[in-house]
């Protein structure tokens, strides 16, 4: 315990102690310049400790990872392509599939429930408190709502009284038999999906009740007048002005569904048919060992988030961040 | 308190040159005004004074030495913006000793500089607030309080007095003069409204498209504006402008003749040229004089204003008495001829 | 009249339709509203109660059961706390949410006051770079990270987990405090370096006491990030005594160690800082969230 109490004070006064031993130095050694070779020398001052960092964390593992995707398990000689022979092969397309079926199920579903629920908030008096029960999820860890949904979908044999929320409400309900969400695999991948969007809901609503909010009334008095129906008006005119958001909600979960691990992790772990990309990474490195495999991985990864990058990045330089 | 100096001052923004070699002198303790229409370059060329803005070319001097490498805060100058730039989480007193307390001067001293400008600019009971909580003309105070406080060698104002509404800026416009005459620093000021140039300045330089066109007492430049330019951005109403063609000592319109004074014209026999006339200058005649047309009349209740048309030609007179004409009548007007201006229609030089 | 009382009584029922369909519509609408935020809130409820009820209660009933007979227990903190080391991953959990949180702020608002408010070149490619870098898969930093940690000898301590959570998280942070420092007027930043305010002194003294609202929001959205992540914490912190909360619930979860409700009661204790902080912090993490999104 004390270990971790000074590695705490260590960390308190290392993050701003390391800003200012390379800053002050730095700003103290360029005043001897003129003004103008000042003015071109501080911003690489300043910006050294955040570029060390970025490069380190980010800009170096990108890298070698590709590197490493083009070697073997212990990266000690070349294999060429077979990596990512592998990485497409038979033992990787269940695990590939699942992630097509997260990118598409996930995104949709919880723009379609966020869209609807900052449509409905914008119109109740009570708003933020509505907003705080669909935020709640949000604050709390993806192991946290792991554990919780376990209990949701507990299972218990046909005839013994279901202890699981959804299992007690279906036999109740419908009278049929419980289903054991997570390993019938008609269901668990969608189970799985929909602790994501129970978690995700609170963001995207956010995001697109600020876009409701911004869309301007008169738009949409003016299609009232023109006798629109309350369905046109939302057809015609707020899906249309909100589209540009929605998208942003749609870019987000669809790299988020790329990258999920911690729900599967808990709930699963993979099995039953329920493995996803980042959770084959985990396995390959730690259980298998192979850097190789692991890496081609994560390369593989980036190739698919990186549609995503490059629209991000052209959406800034057209002016959306300057 | 200096002298500032521009010699042939350049700036160059990405291969577009917005101030082309400027020249002007500036004595110490003089109240300099520049001003021209919008996007002349007048910030440009103050916040290169200032250090804001790199020197692309030429010199600028603040008392005898050359300032172009260094930076704002060794330059000895204070700057009051139009936005003021009053820092909005410090309060009153704060914002003014900001500069001292960046000098390292003792906490006690500033508190006594910072008394002593509240007094003088009537901001004592204001010291505590924060710029949200003042009006738009305390705060314009604050922002020139600031600057007293450092006591610097040269001030400098980027249109400080545009966010006020008219009434307050007349008062802010006699406060600064005031400033001026008591404190006995350099100034210089950047302002697009002629009016606060001409009732401020000791010395105007008048600007257009990055270079200067002009420059001279206010007095100067209205009785002799150097170009068709300056004449006609120097006045209000702006001068009446008259194209004809010099011939035998006076300018014709048509064959209606304008008269000029002896002095001596440097134009050739049936040059076309610009005659120029202010408004004020024109007088009711009872008998002979040219005859004005009158289209509009605008009573001020000091003046009257007449639009109208003489030889096809638009003219506005401007008039101390009160008379009862209406659009359609014609009044016989007459011009003095050493009031008139007279400009080469081709260079637009004064030549007169 | 009789004309005026015929069109009376045609009117008001037309009338009273149209104010029946909006008050269904208004009903409709509260109802929906209601059922969202009961669905939504169900699981987090279901957990709570869980958290006191009893091993045996729970094998037997439903949660909701609690509702109907009330016999609350505190033994599942008590276990989770003391036995699972729970109480220990608490402590852990906070040594690497705070530097961190610091870290990234610091970091953050170095480079974005740099390239918002310095012009020099590349600094658009550089900007843009961060806005690329937010988006990248971090599991794609584990191998090389480990690696080059493991060859400082670094791994089991908390250093790794900082440097690399914050580089995570800084090229967001850049983007959102960007956006925020672009905007403060250059009068503003002008007028300081007249009077005399260096960089360092104008970036502590004017750029950070007007940017409190937006540094507070990076904080809190990094908070949770460091306070929920398991994949990194898992991998350089490993399952042992220095697991932080996330891990450890994770492990509890996976080996069924401790019964059902004290790994509920584990959860509740892992959940309760963020919980606590979105609903006071509202304010600073709803804005935070709006800033990060990129604007189509
Ligand atoms: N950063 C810049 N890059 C390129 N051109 C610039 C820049 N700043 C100013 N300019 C150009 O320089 C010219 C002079 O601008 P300046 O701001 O000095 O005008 P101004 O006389 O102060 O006008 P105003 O009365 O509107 O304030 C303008 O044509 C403007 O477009
Ligand atoms: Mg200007």
């Amino acid at each position: 315990m004390t270990s971790q109490i000074l590695q705490l004070v260590l960390g308190l006064l290392a993050m701003p102690a390391i800003v200012l031993a390379i800053i002050l130095p730095g700003e103290l050694a360029i005043r001897r310049f003129p003004q103008k070779r000042q003015s071109s020398l501080r911003p690489w001052i300043w910006l050294s400790p955040v570029l060390a960092l970025v490069g380190l964390v980010i800009a170096y593992p990108l890298a070698a990872s590709i590197v490493f995707s083009f070697r073997d398990a212990t990266a000690s000689k070349w294999v060429g392509f077979s990596n990512f022979v592998w990485a497409f092969g038979s033992a990787m397309r269940p695990v590939l599939f699942n992630n097509v079926l997260w990118i598409v199920v996930f995104p949709l579903l919880t723009a379609v429930l966020a869209l609807s629920a900052a449509i409905m908030l914008d119109r109740v008096k009570y708003e933020r408190i509505a907003r705080t029960f669909l935020i709640l999820p949000t604050a709390m860890s993806f192991v946290a709502g792991a554990v919780i949904w376990k209990m949701m979908y507990t299972y218990e044999p046909p005839m013994q009284p279901q202890t699981g929320t959804l299992n007690a409400i279906w036999t109740a309900i419908t009278g049929r038999m419980p289903i054991a969400w997570l390993i019938d695999r008609s269901v668990n991948n969608y189970a799985l999906i929909v602790v994501a969007v129970w978690m995700s809901i609170g963001v995207a609503t956010l995001i697109l009740s600020a876009g409701v909010k911004n869309m301007p009334r008169e738009l949409v008095e003016a299609a009232r007048i023109d006798g629109a129906g309350e369905w046109a008006i939302f057809r015609f005119v707020t899906l249309p002005s909100l589209w540009p958001t929605i998208l942003v909600v749609l870019t987000t979960q669809a790299i988020f569904s790329l990258k999920v691990f911690d729900i599967v992790y808990v709930m699963t772990n993979g099995s039953f048919g329920t493995d996803v990309i980042a959770n084959r990474m985990y396995t390959e490195l730690f259980v298998k060992q192979n850097l190789g495999t692991a890496s081609a991985i994560a390369v593989l990864l980036l190739i698919l988030a990186s549609p995503v990058i490059f629209m991000n990045i052209k959406q800034i330089k057209s002016g959306g961040g300057e | 308190m200096a002298n500032v100096n521009l010699r042939d001052v350049r700036k160059i923004y990405n291969q577009t040159q917005v101030i082309h070699g400027v020249n002007v002198d500036i004595d110490d303790g003089e109240f300099v005004v520049l001003v021209g229409p919008s996007g002349c370059g007048k910030s440009t060329l103050l916040r290169m004074i200032a250090g804001l803005e790199e020197i692309s070319d030429g010199q600028v001097h603040i008392g005898s030495t050359i300032v172009n490498d260094m930076s704002p805060k060794d330059r000895d100058i204070a700057m009051v913006f139009q936005s003021y730039a009053l820092y909005p989480h410090m309060t009153v007193a704060q914002n003014m000793g900001f500069s001292l307390q960046m000098r390292g001067n003792a906490k006690a001293e500033i508190r006594i500089e910072v008394e002593k400008a509240a007094k003088i600019l009537d901001l004592e009971a204001l010291l505590e607030r924060y710029p949200r909580q003042l009006s738009g003309g305390q705060r314009q105070r604050v922002a020139m309080g600031r600057a007293i406080v450092r006591n610097p060698q040269v001030f400098l104002f980027d249109e400080p007095l545009s966010n006020l509404d008219a009434k307050l800026r007349v008062i802010m416009r006699g406060e600064i003069k005031a400033l001026h005459q008591r404190l006995g620093s350099t100034m210089v000021y950047v302002t697009h409204d002629q009016i606060e140039a001409m009732t401020m300045a000791d010395k105007i330089v008048v600007m257009r498209d990055g270079f200067v066109e002009q420059v001279g007492s206010p007095l100067a430049l209205y009785d002799r504006p150097a170009n068709l330019f300056v004449a006609g951005f120097i006045g209000s109403p702006g001068m009446n402008f008259l194209s004809g063609r010099y011939a035998a000592g006076a300018v014709w319109i048509g064959d209606v003749r304008f008269p000029v004074s002896d002095l001596p014209v440097s134009a050739s026999e049936g040059r076309r040229v610009i005659y120029g006339i202010r408004p004020e200058n024109l007088a009711i005649s009872d008998d002979d004089g040219l005859p004005l047309v009158v289209d509009v009349i605008e009573p001020t209740g000091a003046e009257t204003h007449v639009v109208g048309h003489i030889s096809g030609q638009r003219v506005i007179g401007v008039f101390r008495e009160r008379f009862a004409t209406r659009p359609g009548d014609v009044l016989r007007v007459k011009f003095d001829p050493w009031k008139v201006h007279l400009f080469d229609q081709q260079s637009e030089q004064r030549i007169n | 009249m009789s004309a005026i009382e015929s069109h009376r009584t045609m009117s008001a029922p037309m009338q009273s339709t149209s104010k029946l369909g909006t008050r269904l519509k208004g009903v409709a609408l509260h109802t929906a509203v209601f059922l969202l935020c009961l669905v939504w809130f169900t699981p987090v409820l279901s957990l709570f109660v869980t958290t006191f009820r009893s091993e045996s209660d729970s094998s037997r009933t439903g949660w909701w059961h609690a509702f109907i007979e009330w016999r609350p227990v505190l033994s599942n903190y008590v276990e989770a706390m003391y036995l699972t080391g729970v109480g220990r991953s608490v402590v852990n959990s906070i040594v690497l949410t705070v530097p961190t949180v610091l870290g990234t702020v610091l970091f953050s608002a170095i480079g974005a006051f740099t390239l918002a408010r310095m012009r020099f070149r590349g600094r658009i490619a550089l900007f843009l770079a961060m806005v690329g870098f937010q988006v990248l898969p971090p599991q794609l930093v584990l191998v090389p990270m480990l690696k080059f940690f493991l060859a400082l000898g670094l791994t089991g301590t908390f250093i790794p987990v900082w440097i690399i959570e914050m580089g995570l998280t800084v090229p967001f942070g850049i983007f959102l405090l960007y956006g925020f420092f672009a905007s403060i007027p250059s009068d503003l930043v002008e007028a300081a370096r007249i009077d005399g305010a260096s960089e360092p002194r104008i970036f502590l003294q004017i750029i950070l006491p007007l940017s409190g609202a937006v540094l507070a929001s990076l904080a809190i959205l990094q908070f949770m990030i460091a306070w929920n992540h398991l994949l990194i914490p898992l991998i350089f912190l490993g399952s042992g005594s220095l697991s932080p909360l996330t891990v450890q619930v994770a492990s509890l979860a996976q080996t069924n160690a401790g019964g059902l409700n004290t790994l509920t009661a584990a959860t509740f204790i892992s959940v309760i800082v963020p919980l606590v902080l979105i609903v006071t912090l509202q304010k600073y993490f709803v804005r935070g969230v709006l800033g990060g999104a990129v604007k189509g």
